[in-house]
């Protein structure tokens, strides 16, 4: 059997080289575990280098008023009070020392005037809290990473996908996957995994989202026995590009409206009056995102159903400094001059609220030897994220999981792989070219894309959802046909079949979340259900995995101490 | 190295190459050749009150210890200055060595060693003729200066304006050099941290600024400095007159 | 509007030739959405590697009609239709298949080089007139695309002496850190080549993130070299300064 896969050994494992994921292998690595990060792209192109406006982190460098107590009331709120408080309070504790950690490692700011690290505005945050990099935070941040974990040693497994956690006498024993190279088995064994995997957006056929965010961490976990939790919340950012198709999804950074871009319809009107007339443009990225689906589905949309954000009346010459990758983006890709005339634009589906059920502390999920952390991971951003709390979310969570991985690690002895679960892991993955079914995994994706679109989008209805459900039933049906030409050699065809796999278990998981909570909170819209129910206030959707089928239950959210409830009171329920 | 085949890249490649080239070995090779006649002519290179720059400083043109043209003694300092510069490396690398034709352009398979063998590996040796740059380039606006000093007084010629065109050019050329950017500011790592820093740091970015144009005052300079001299000839020769302005 | 065809490179280490597809042009097009058209209709295992799709990753790079460019970022109406696009591979690192390339050796040159270590005692402040230059080398997006058309890897096969203008300008980005208090020159100029580089700019002029490779990191690493070894009056002052 050994001829037939390569094996590594480590203390601790981490699936996916993000933010979290690099954040995660430093400091396992320097708690003194042997550590290997799996990624399925090449080392420093995750999700992260796409983050543009910044690292929320009160450090009260520009506001001198901020501190980690506006900042954890800021994220409660914007997440509609559902966050897991202690979760949202590490955070906002932690993340300045570890934007600072940044810095030491070589990362470079944009500066005050009195030599520290500039802060931003941005949509949400009472003060002005971003650390960035002009329009490009994400890859300061993931190069810094990336540089860190290299030097001290980290071994990088590039482009291989996981498919299937391994585990023996209920704790992880390993995973097992195969080289996107050349299609060969690879079974990583260790005492401790971390997940830093990322969203779910390729579940949308419009995303910010690249072709990796197909939700493995998610599914990987819940097939391994591991919980779920909050899965109807998916974001869409308001702003993304329409036209044309190529780019119909990519994000348009909320820095646009931020230095004062303004959403108007076909009819010239600037809409936002209607929907949130104190914060305009300003607003949360649930309401701004309902604001523009509304004016397209009533009739008010532009040529290409979306709406007109324009920041042409700021001088050309400031735009180019402050917006420089939007200027260029429009330029080359929609034959738009953004300083000239305005964009179109509208929802595109984001990021991922909801995933892995996890200890606040540890980053530990209810598989012991698992954890998870930044995307993939639920709890902090409760029903909503604030822009620029995703950063710092990787970041701080990254490293506890980090910590946890490797003081798991040092308590446990090896645990065998069980050959018997990788030979299933092995069938499973090459059935695809044993069949000759013809069923093409680029037609079943568009069609589950479709699917979430049209019945899991922003608004959501009863029979919507449950016709998605039998939707999906069907997809998963379909997907047990799946068939694929050529080698094992490199073959995205082949690759698409296994990322399906986990696109269809989350998406499930998001229908029957959302069927179930029946109010409207944050990113979930029940068109049937417009309104907040303080009872689903206070509980969250657990899904889990009872005899192989999918099972949601509540669960209650825990309770807050009374101190951290003072700094929120008289804000329940507040800015639906 | 790759296994589509070189052909393959050849065949690929749309548009013609050369023309980038083609440009850059005329313009080049002509100033080659003319300036080599006009170093060895040794004559019609002062036209009072202009001093052609090919002759100058004017060094023993009694000829009592050098026999030849006064020019062949001076002509080696911005020789070396131009030859070693950091752009015109770029235009004759790839215009007389196509050392690449150009970028994609498959080359002939060499022991290829670049600037880390003699004789290239002088290249580095750019900033010390920067330094001599500097005493020629006094010299030249000596001369411009002098440009204005007719026999009967102050004036202006056309062949004024030319030489004074001439080392405002060439002093625009040297300003933007690499070396100067580097020594004056560049070296810096911490502009904020060092003696002299703020002072250093807005050199460095004026530097900067002149130094993104490098290659038009590299080829503007050229031009400027072989019309001047050309001039110069022409109203020594007898050939035209110069104007008087004022 | 019409159609195109596409002259795809079909192959692996061992082998291979180009391949034609026909693909209807949609507005806007751009190369990456082309070959994500044949991957869906025509060819499943067609290997292609991208992520963003946005220009912010650097995976996509591939040389459009002998052009190296990100496949994201080349509009299909920039390109001749009346004849085949021909895409084809980075030429610089072996093939793996079809249009992905092994791109390992890049990350095997980034591990010679030091990390970022702060000269002790700093108290952690810096302007932005420090960071401004070294902000612009941080723009990298690790595309490759100025190491697959530099002609000492490219031609000259030199991957075993030589960095590549990535790297100098990874290297020029920790020299001019305005708190880094390593040198790096010997590296430069010993392990890493930086004496091969002729200067000729083919590194800027292909990069995607509009970095001035050549004057703002080469030629200014050079300068630090001559700094160090060639210049003997420099030789002469540190010596008095050091004695």
């Amino acid at each position: 059997m050994n001829d037939k896969f390569e094996t590594h050994e480590h203390d601790v494992l981490i699936i996916g080289a993000g933010g979290a994921g690099l954040r995660a292998a430093i400091e396992a690595l320097g708690h003194g575990a042997s550590v290997g990060i799996v990624c399925k792209s090449l080392l420093g192109k995750a999700h992260t280098v796409m983050a543009e406006g910044g690292i929320a982190a009160a450090m009260a460098n520009v506001d001198a008023a901020d501190d980690w107590r506006t900042h954890f009331g800021d994220t409660m709120r914007g997440g509609k009070f559902l966050n897991n408080w202690r979760m949202a309070q590490i955070h906002a504790q932690e993340a300045p020392d570890r934007v600072r950690e940044l810095e030491q490692w070589g990362a470079l700011f944009d500066r005050t005037d009195d030599g520290r690290i500039l802060q931003r505005a941005f949509g949400g945050h009472s003060f002005k809290r971003l650390c960035h990099v002009g329009d490009r935070t994400g890859l300061e941040m993931i190069r810094t990473l990336q540089d860190r974990g290299v030097q001290m040693g980290i071994d990088v497994y590039m482009e291989c996908t996981i498919t299937r956690l391994l585990s023996d006498a209920g704790r992880i024993s390993g995973a097992f996957g195969y080289w996107r190279e050349n299609g060969r088995f690879v079974v990583f064994k260790a005492k401790s995994i971390v997940l830093a995997t990322g969203g779910i957006g390729k579940a949308w056929p419009i995303t910010s989202n690249s072709w990796e965010y197909t939700g493995d961490g998610m599914a990987l976990a819940y097939e391994a026995g591991a919980e779920l939790m909050d899965m109807e919340f998916v974001q869409f950012h308001p702003t993304g590009m329409v036209w044309p198709p190529g780019v119909q999804g990519l994000l348009v950074t909320e820095a646009v409206r931020g230095e004062g871009g303004i959403l108007r319809n076909k009819n010239g009107e600037r809409f936002m009056e209607r929907y949130d007339p104190k914060r305009m443009e300003l607003s949360t990225r649930d309401v701004v995102a309902r604001a523009i689906y509304t004016e397209v589905k009533e009739g008010r949309g532009t040529e290409h159903g979306g709406a007109f954000l324009d920041i042409s009346h700021k001088p050309a010459e400031y735009v180019k400094r402050k917006l420089p990758s939007m200027y260029h983006q429009f330029l080359e890709l929609a034959d738009v001059d953004i300083t000239k005339g305005p964009m179109e634009v509208g929802p595109t589906c984001h990021y991922m609220m909801g995933g892995v059920r996890v200890e606040a502390e540890t980053a530990a999920s209810t598989l012991p030897g698992l954890f998870a952390a930044g995307e993939v991971a639920a709890g902090l951003h409760g029903a909503n994220r604030l822009g620029g709390n995703s950063l710092s979310d990787l970041l701080v969570f990254g490293r506890r999981a980090g910590v946890a991985a490797a003081e798991y690690a040092k308590k446990q002895s090896v645990a065998s792989v069980d050959s018997a679960q990788i030979d299933a892991a092995e069938r499973e993955a090459l059935a695809p070219f044993e069949r000759s079914t013809n069923e093409n995994p680029y037609m079943l994706h568009a069609d589950l894309q479709q699917t979430m679109q049209s019945l899991v989008g922003i608004f959501r209805i009863e029979q919507d959802l449950q016709s998605a459900l039998g939707k999906i039933a069907a997809l998963k049906e379909r997907a047990q046909r799946l068939s694929i030409s050529g080698s094992r050699m490199f073959n995205p065809g082949w690759h698409l079949c296994a990322d399906l796999k986990s696109m269809l278990t989350v998406s499930e998981a998001v229908t029957l979340c959302a069927l179930a909570r029946k109010e409207s909170r944050g990113a979930h819209s029940r068109l049937d259900f417009p309104k907040f129910d303080p009872i689903w206030g206070k509980q969250n959707n657990i899904i889990s995995r009872r005899g192989g089928e999918m099972s949601l239950q509540q669960r209650p959210t825990p309770e807050m101490p009374q101190e951290l409830q003072k700094l929120v009171d008289g804000e329940k329920g507040a800015g639906a | 190295m790759a296994s589509a085949s070189q052909t393959a890249y050849q065949a690929a490649r749309t548009g013609s190459w050369w023309t980038q080239v083609v440009p850059v070995v005329v313009i080049l090779g002509g100033f080659g050749a003319y300036a080599t006649w006009r170093a060895f002519e040794g004559a019609y290179f002062w036209a009072a009150p202009y001093l052609s720059p090919f002759y100058s400083p004017l060094i023993d043109i009694h000829h009592r210890y050098w026999p030849y043209s006064p020019a062949l003694l001076i002509l080696g300092g911005p020789l070396g200055f131009r030859a070693t510069c950091y752009y015109y490396r770029k235009a004759y690398y790839r215009a007389f060595f196509l050392d690449p034709g150009a970028c994609a352009v498959p080359e002939r398979k060499r022991d290829y060693s670049g600037e880390t063998r003699f004789p290239f590996i002088l290249q580095n040796a750019h900033r010390y003729f920067m330094y001599v740059a500097i005493i020629f380039l006094a010299f030249l606006w000596h001369d411009a200066i002098g440009a204005f000093r007719f026999p009967d007084g102050f004036g202006i010629g056309v062949g004024t304006l030319v030489l004074l065109a001439n080392v405002i050019l060439l002093s625009l050329y040297f300003g933007s050099c690499h070396s100067l950017r580097h020594l004056l500011g560049g070296k810096l790592d911490c502009f904020s941290c060092s003696k002299f820093g703020g002072a250093r740091h807005s050199t460095w970015k004026s530097l900067s600024f002149l130094n993104e144009h490098h290659m038009l005052f590299a080829w503007a300079s050229l031009f400027s400095v072989g019309f001047a001299d050309f001039y110069v000839r022409l109203v020594s020769s007898g050939a035209i007159r110069d104007l008087r302005i004022l | 509007m019409p159609n195109v065809t596409l002259r795809i490179f079909r192959g692996d280490r061992e082998s291979g030739k180009t391949a034609d597809y026909e693909i209807p042009l949609t507005p806007g097009m751009v190369v990456l959405d082309a070959l994500h058209y044949v991957q869906k209709y025509q060819a499943a295992d067609l290997a292609v590697r991208w992520n963003c799709k946005a220009g912010k990753c650097g995976s996509c790079s591939a040389e459009v009609n002998g052009r190296p460019r990100l496949t994201c970022k080349t509009r299909m109406d920039s390109l001749p239709q009346d004849k085949p696009i021909t895409i084809l591979p980075m030429k610089s690192f072996p093939v793996i298949k079809d249009l992905v390339t092994d791109v390992s050796w890049n990350y095997k040159v980034n591990k010679k080089i030091p990390a970022f270590q702060p000269r002790p005692g700093t108290d952690w402040k810096m302007w932005q007139k420090d960071v401004d230059r070294v902000q612009e080398f941080r723009k990298c997006i690790e595309c490759f695309l100025c190491q697959n058309v530099c002609h000492v890897l490219r031609d000259h096969d030199k991957h075993e002496e030589f960095g590549g203008p990535r790297f100098f300008v990874r290297i020029a980005g920790l020299e001019m850190h305005p708190l880094d208090g390593v040198s790096r020159t010997a590296l430069l100029k010993k392990e890493l080549g930086l004496g091969l580089c002729n200067i000729t700019k083919c590194c800027t002029e292909v990069c995607p993130e509009e970095i001035h490779i050549t004057n703002n990191a080469i030629i200014p690493l050079k300068e630090r070299v001559v700094d160090e070894f060639y210049d003997p009056v420099l030789r002469l002052v540190r010596k008095i300064r050091g004695a």
